[in-house]
């Protein structure tokens, strides 16, 4: 475990170890009145990474929309535990405090707030919903310049409005950087190799792997294998409308990616 | 030519009539002016919507009476409005009280500094003070109806006039305090004359009481290679009518900074005539209003390029929560003379409200061939695909509206070049975030 997710690990202490970290359990979702989750079952253990491999359409980014929260996304029926505790009830912001924490697919831009800025509320905001004290400024300043440079963002940037005028490469790692900060529980990796060269890919994966530790989960949410020889999963789950229809090794990706989805389009049909 | 048919007066128009015939013997100075302004009022009355320039702003609608004039302020009104000016106490200024409209010189810093004069406009008008005599009136020739229902009003104010070269070491804040009294109406007139190479910060706050209706104008004359940033606050009380104006002749490689911040009053019309006639002066006009509750802001601007090679940049953005309505006129013109002339203007309206209203109503009448001239303008909600990002961070949704509001305005008040008032303004953009929430 690294010092800097010391804190986090604290709060888990009092946590039952035998608990998974994250329990989906018959979990059907809509969007607009149209079901896209039909009955998900995925259980995620600490320390462990699970990727989510499936064909367009079959809920990935549903399925990450839905465990942060997103209001335009329904949940019907089923729940979604983490550490034992339903998050259906609670608010996109409450369950980032809880340690849920999205990696965009599409980051957002927020012309006008400093990323520097962003970051600091964007913590305090958790600490305050956690119960605890405001991180010093210098101290927060040292955990910023520390993430930011092993992620290759120059000062320059965190001084610029949020994701303006960055790259795809560059809103991919404020992305990971904004995780390195937040220090979260379960991490859930959207699409984050779309649009990436094979060298912003590289920073990416390494900067998520930095990050694995066996008391934080992490999904990671993709179309292709590629980004899995980067990040090399424990655990490998196709999504097919709406539903789990194949876990195994990381050498299923292979699989995958050598015959294609055809087979789990028709078999969930 | 036709003539129209003036409907029947109506009893605020009848009342502001009386008014200036009972108060005309005791106004100060430029009589034949005040009675020609009058009879421009009079023959148009106040403006309704069905004219233009006042499309989204019918005062004959909103202004139901007239009230009578203010009285001059006494030693209580004078102490109950000692307070004023709050919104910008950390600001390290040289503080001119009006009260009531009244130059209140006891409650002023009059400090004694080479190059600033500083005056009463009451006495420098009964006294047939030249400056005043070349300038009040003049300084853009406008036949605007609030303008000249000033003009024929106009009571007293302040006279400032920074000699060419000088530099004031501290800005100039006219604070038009109210004293709390009756219900009254209010017609100030100031004017401020910055000398070639002169450099000036001026600050105005308006603080009119509820139900106040306050009539300002400000006359500014900026000289060649003069440096002038104005910055006018307007935080009247619930209730409070007013129309104030800002007329601006620019000269030549001289910079102008203007910028007029709404945070309160039932209905606030804030216009601005501003005319570049010296080359190659660059300038920016900006302005933020933040309207809840019922509020009414109105932002009219009318910039005249009569010179070769300036360059404005005009940007308006409004805040609109609750019923509010914000309403932006802007209208540019390059004169044929004007080439390289360098102009974009752009209102952006935020509403947080579904209730709420943006009006907008940008033009350009362009006469010079050898011009880069554009204009934008858009209106919307919270993104709220920005908003689930914040969310998703961990930072609440009010908390994160807030960010997003701060964002959007700070573009604005960030162009602020005074340190300390630009802090003021964002200090007061929180206080009424925070008052939201």
């Amino acid at each position: 475990m690294t010092r800097a997710h010391a804190g986090a690990a604290n709060a888990l202490m009092k946590r039952d170890n035998t608990m998974s970290l994250l329990e989906i359990k018959n979990l059907h979702a809509e969007v607009d009145g149209k079901p896209i989750l039909n009955g998900l079952n995925l259980t995620v253990e600490k320390g462990q990474v699970a990727a989510i491999m499936g064909p367009n359409g079959s809920g990935k980014s549903t399925l990450a929309y839905v465990l942060a929260g997103r209001p335009e996304y329904e949940v019907t029926a089923g729940d979604i535990l983490l550490d034992g505790e339903s998050l259906l009830e609670l608010e996109p912001d409450a369950r980032a405090a809880k340690g849920v924490f999205l990696a965009f697919q599409y980051p957002m831009e927020i012309p006008g707030v400093a990323t520097m800025t962003f970051l600091r509320t964007a913590l305090n905001a958790q600490r305050k919903a956690r119960g605890e004290t405001d991180l010093s400024t210098p101290e927060f300043l040292k955990r910023v310049r520390e993430a930011a440079s092993r992620l290759g963002i120059d000062q320059e940037m965190l001084r610029r409005g949020v994701n303006v005028g960055f790259s795809g490469g560059e809103k991919k790692r404020n992305e990971i950087l904004q995780m390195a900060m937040l220090e979260p529980r379960l991490a859930v990796l959207d699409e984050t190799d779309s649009g990436l060269d094979i060298d912003a890919l590289k920073i990416v994966a390494d900067g998520v792997n930095r990050l694995r530790s066996p008391e934080r989960g992490m999904i990671v949410i993709t179309h292709y294998q590629r980004l899995l020889n980067y990040i090399v999963p424990d655990v490998v789950h196709v999504l097919s409308k709406g539903r789990v229809v194949k876990s195994g090794g990381k050498e299923l990706a292979l699989e995958l990616e050598a015959r294609g989805y055809a087979e789990y389009q028709s078999e969930a049909a | 030519m036709n003539v129209e048919v003036r409907q029947m007066k109506t009893a605020a128009e009848l009342s502001l009539a009386e008014t200036f015939e009972s108060a005309k013997g005791r106004l100060p100075g430029l009589r034949a002016l005040r009675e020609d302004a009058f009879r421009r009022f009079e023959a148009q009355g106040l403006p309704h919507r069905r004219i233009e320039e006042w499309k989204y702003t019918d005062l004959r609608a909103l202004m139901r009476d007239a009230k009578p004039l203010a009285a001059p302020p006494d030693a209580a009104a004078k102490a109950r409005a000692k307070d004023s000016g709050a919104l910008l106490r950390g600001v390290n200024c040289r503080r001119l009280v009006l009260v009531d409209g009244v130059f209140a010189p006891d409650l002023s810093d009059l400090t004694a500094e080479p190059g600033v004069t500083i005056r009463g406009m009451a006495e420098a008008l009964a006294a047939g003070d030249a400056l005043v005599a070349r300038h009040v009136g003049k300084v853009i020739d406008t036949d605007d109806i609030a303008v000249s229902l000033n003009t024929a009003l106009m009571g007293d104010g302040v006279v400032i006039d920074i000699a060419e070269g000088a530099a004031a070491a501290r800005p100039i804040l006219l604070v038009y305090a109210s004293s709390g009294r009756a219900p009254a109406s209010m017609f100030a007139r100031s004017l401020a004359v910055v000398g070639r190479k002169a450099r000036v910060t001026l600050l105005e706050s308006h603080e009119a009481a509820a139900d106040d209706q306050a009539n300002v104008v400000t006359e500014l004359l900026v000289g060649d290679e003069a440096e002038v940033e104005h910055v006018k606050l307007v935080s009247n009380r619930d209730g409070a009518l007013q129309l104030s104006t800002l007329i601006a002749a620019i000269g030549a490689r001289a910079r102008f900074d203007d910028l007029t911040c709404t945070i309160g009053g039932a209905v606030t019309r804030n216009q601005l005539y501003v005319r570049y006639g010296g080359e190659d002066t660059v300038s920016n006009l900006r302005g933020v209003s933040l309207l809840r509750g019922r509020q009414h802001a109105d932002t009219t601007l009318v910039v005249d390029h009569a010179a070769p090679g300036c360059q404005s940049r005009e940007l308006f953005k409004s805040v609109l929560d609750d019923d509010s309505r914000g309403v932006f006129q802007g209208r540019i013109g390059v004169q044929a003379h004007a080439q390289k002339t360098d102009a974009k203007m752009a209102a952006h309206a935020l509403l947080l409200s579904e209730n709420a209203e943006a009006d907008s109503k940008p033009e350009l009448e362009i006469f010079a061939d050898d011009v880069q001239c554009g204009h934008g303008s858009t209106a919307g909600a919270l993104d709220e695909d920005l908003l689930f990002y914040l969310r998703a961070r961990g930072i609440p949704a009010r908390e994160a509206e807030a960010l997003m509001v701060t964002a959007f305005v700070g573009e604005v008040i960030e162009g602020v070049a005074h340190e300390g008032v630009r802090e003021a303004l964002l200090a007061t953009t929180d206080a009424w975030l925070g008052a939201r929430a």
